[in-house]
């Protein structure tokens, strides 16, 4: 926990002031003491630190891809304070020895919090539940519980996991994708794009089934679902509707999701192989004025960094995945502020505030007052850079933005009054 | 020309020139000694990461006659399965020296990411990747059905229906032949059951008939893909024999052709499933014409890429 006093910052409210850090929390400005370390905002806009509910951080099992290390800072480069790191690691985290692994790596090595998420099934096969309650009453505090990568597919079985979290308030994220609508090979957007390349569709219909049904299982049983990286018009209008009828699920988007079309992978580049796929514009359209409106809940990265030698393969062997903590805010400005659909506050919401509330991650996501988290998000509104995959922080190089111009707003994070980021 | 990686590439100049050669490279087969010394000095390998007899042997014959060293080398479990990329193993050979690649591939773009891995200097040729591209096949198939309409009617590619019929959904030789075809400015006719239709094929600019009775007295050439019969455990269709009822060309389909339409067939067939032996055996098959034109057409492949100013 350190002290500092940022100065001269704007806020989303439109005032301009001090925000001084004492102890890791906000404390009154005027009680400062003169030789407090201090970090110039002058111009800039000072936001929470980001929370993001969807990253693959890779350790422990694939240290040359990402390092909780590695990853961190290559949040804290993209304005996060906070990450949830995804179970699909090696081993998986579906123990509550295995999250507390990460929980203790991740408070000697981290540039920001992490919050393990649990699996739902024992090493993610989708077969048994894990030990959602020993996780879930660990130190490791887990909430969250996720066989991203895979989606539960047995009806029973979510059900039952969907029950059984009720008793500790946890949640669960569903990767929806039916497995025999979109099998193991299914690589890209069913549509003419895959249909001239010869590669195996992965329809959208696979994603709003599986959706769809969790909704309804979510209802049945007075649980919380939560909808990772929505990717299509069907899965948004199946939340709207559950919304409307008062279910408990919430939902995020990537930003890959909201920046790119199926159209990139016309030339065979394995950087744009993502599971879902990159869908075309009339689903990226409707995720963003989801997003927009509330529908959808968050942006998550789903962040997931691969050895170059795992992306070197033919297309639909190579893995899935791509960067996103480092570029994150910048293509919500490009995609979503710099378009009018949305306003900072409504940035602040969906990247800060409701992936904090829906992970019941107390200590984040807080408005920057008085007595708060020192967790704050510097901000140039105007600066503008070429992203260049050989800068990043994280180990490794699938980043989509790369050679592209985009917004570069991060100017400095501050985790608890402590500087995890300075350009 | 620096690659052959898809027929969708090929301007109308490029196609005629190909089956032009081809036709001079034609005569050299029938000649007791086939040698030509164009590429020799010249090493072309042959890079198979998916079983093939036919257009390997084609290509090595292809690449024999036109003495260059040809080597053969099976990708097949070179790559992924030891824990290599594909990269790693197309950069590999590639350090050896050779000039060109011809590369076979189960996974759909697979030839055209080894194109960008090679050194400037080399060429590929796509012998066929995945469900996408097989652009040699499209050019034979082009050089028979050539012949055949100069034997038979006109040579003009506008006033000729071209219907394929089978598998298109995970067909590689579908995708060559429509665009080759539309360069050509031929009508091409897609004939399949609804499931084995590619995704978007409605974007193709080609007619769909889910009626192959329908299409039988309109087409010039009528083009059978084989039908693997691992395709049903997909619930693609329920059993060969319903397929051969509503989409083989049956000894009674055949006799409700137009006159002097060709039968086409890539090969291998599944004979009695997709086609009866009456309809591959009969006088207007092009089947063993396709088989021999594919030598010619590819050696005029190679030298179009190898040929040229770079000749020793």
């Amino acid at each position: 926990m350190s002290d500092l006093l940022i100065t001269g910052a704007r806020t989303v409210s439109g005032g301009t002031g001090d925000l001084y850090i004492q102890d890791g929390v906000l404390a009154d400005p005027a009680a400062a003491p003169a030789d407090v370390p201090r970090l110039d905002a002058d111009g800039l806009l000072a936001l929470p630190g980001l929370v993001d509910l969807h990253t693959h951080l890779r350790e422990p099992g694939r240290e040359d891809a990402e390092t909780i290390r590695s990853g961190t800072k290559a949040a804290a480069r993209g304005g996060y304070t906070a990450v949830f790191a995804m179970a699909n690691t090696s081993p998986v985290t579906d123990t509550a020895e295995a999250a507390m692994f990460v929980a203790s790596r991740a408070r000697r090595d981290g540039y920001a919090q992490v919050q393990p998420v649990g699996a739902i099934t024992k090493g993610l096969a989708g077969e048994e539940l894990a030990e959602l309650g020993l996780m879930a009453r660990s130190a490791a505090n887990v909430r969250v519980f996720s066989d991203d990568g895979r989606c539960v597919a047995d009806s029973l079985l979510m059900r039952r996991a969907l029950e059984y979290v009720t008793a500790f308030d946890g949640v669960l994220a569903q990767h929806s994708q039916d497995p025999r609508l979109a099998g193991p090979t299914a690589c890209c957007h069913e549509g003419p794009v895959s249909g001239r390349l010869g590669l195996p569709g992965w329809p959208a219909v696979a994603e709003s089934v599986i959706v769809a049904r969790d909704v309804q299982l979510a209802e049945a049983t007075g649980s919380r679902i939560h909808v990772c990286h929505v990717s299509t018009a069907e899965s948004v209008e199946v939340i709207r509707w559950a919304k409307k009828r008062g279910i408990q699920v919430t939902a995020e988007v990537t930003p890959h999701h909201l920046y790119f079309d199926t159209s990139e992978v016309q030339g065979y580049d394995t950087t744009y192989k993502v599971n879902p796929p990159l869908r075309p514009d009339e689903h990226r359209t409707a995720i963003a004025e989801a997003l927009a409106d509330g529908t959808i809940d968050v942006v998550a990265t789903d962040h997931a960094p691969h050895a170059r030698q795992d992306k070197d393969h033919d297309f639909a062997v190579a893995s899935p995945g791509m960067l996103g903590l480092e570029q994150a805010l910048a293509v919500v400005m490009e995609t979503m502020v710099d378009t009018g659909r949305m306003d900072w506050a409504a940035v602040v919401d969906r990247m800060s505030a409701a992936p904090a509330r829906i992970g019941r991650l107390a200590e984040q996501g807080r408005p920057l007052r008085l007595g708060e988290p020192g967790n704050v998000v510097l901000v140039d509104t105007t600066a503008r850079a070429d992203v260049d995959r050989d800068a990043s922080r994280s180990l490794s190089r699938n980043n989509p933005y790369h050679g592209r111009t985009l917004p570069d707003p991060v100017v400095a994070t501050v985790w608890a009054g402590r500087i995890t980021y300075q350009r | 020309m620096k690659h052959l990686l898809a027929a969708a590439d090929l301007s109308p100049a490029e196609i005629a020139s190909i089956l032009d050669l081809a036709e001079e490279m034609h005569a050299v087969q029938s000649r007791q000694v086939k040698k030509l010394p164009t590429l020799r000095g010249r090493t072309v390998v042959n890079l198979f990461f998916e079983d093939s007899t036919r257009t390997r042997g084609s290509f090595e014959l292809a690449e024999k006659w036109m003495s260059a060293d040809a080597v053969n080398m099976s990708g097949k479990g070179s790559s992924v399965s030891k824990g290599e990329s594909l990269r790693d193993t197309v950069l590999t050979l590639d350090a050896m020296g050779v000039d060109a690649f011809v590369i076979r591939h189960s996974g759909s773009g697979a030839v055209h990411q080894a194109a960008g891995w090679v050194r400037p200097n080399v060429s590929v040729v796509n012998a066929g990747d995945g469900a996408h591209e097989h652009p040699t096949q499209a050019l034979l198939d082009a050089f028979a059905m050539r012949r055949h309409f100069r034997r038979h009617s006109t040579e003009s590619w506008e006033d000729k229906t071209i219907a394929i019929v089978g598998d298109l959904t995970h067909s590689r030789v579908v995708r060559s032949n429509v665009s080759l075809l539309q360069t050509l400015g031929a009508q091409v006719i897609l004939v399949a059951p609804p499931t084995l239709m590619p995704a978007g094929v409605s974007t193709w600019g080609v007619e769909i008939a889910p009626d192959f009775d329908a299409v039988l007295p309109r087409a010039d050439v009528v083009m059978m893909l084989r039908v693997q019969r691992e395709r049903m455990a997909g619930g693609f269709f329920p059993s060969a024999r319903e397929y051969t009822v509503g989409y083989g060309l049956t000894r009674d389909r055949l006799e409700r052709l137009k006159p002097g339409a060709a039968i086409c067939h890539p090969g291998p067939m599944n004979r009695g499933v997709e086609i009866s032996s009456d309809a591959a055996d009969s006088v207007n098959s092009l089947v063993l014409d396709q088989v021999s034109a594919g030598v010619a057409v590819r050696m005029s492949v190679l030298y179009h890429l190898l040929g040229g100013e770079g000749q020793a």
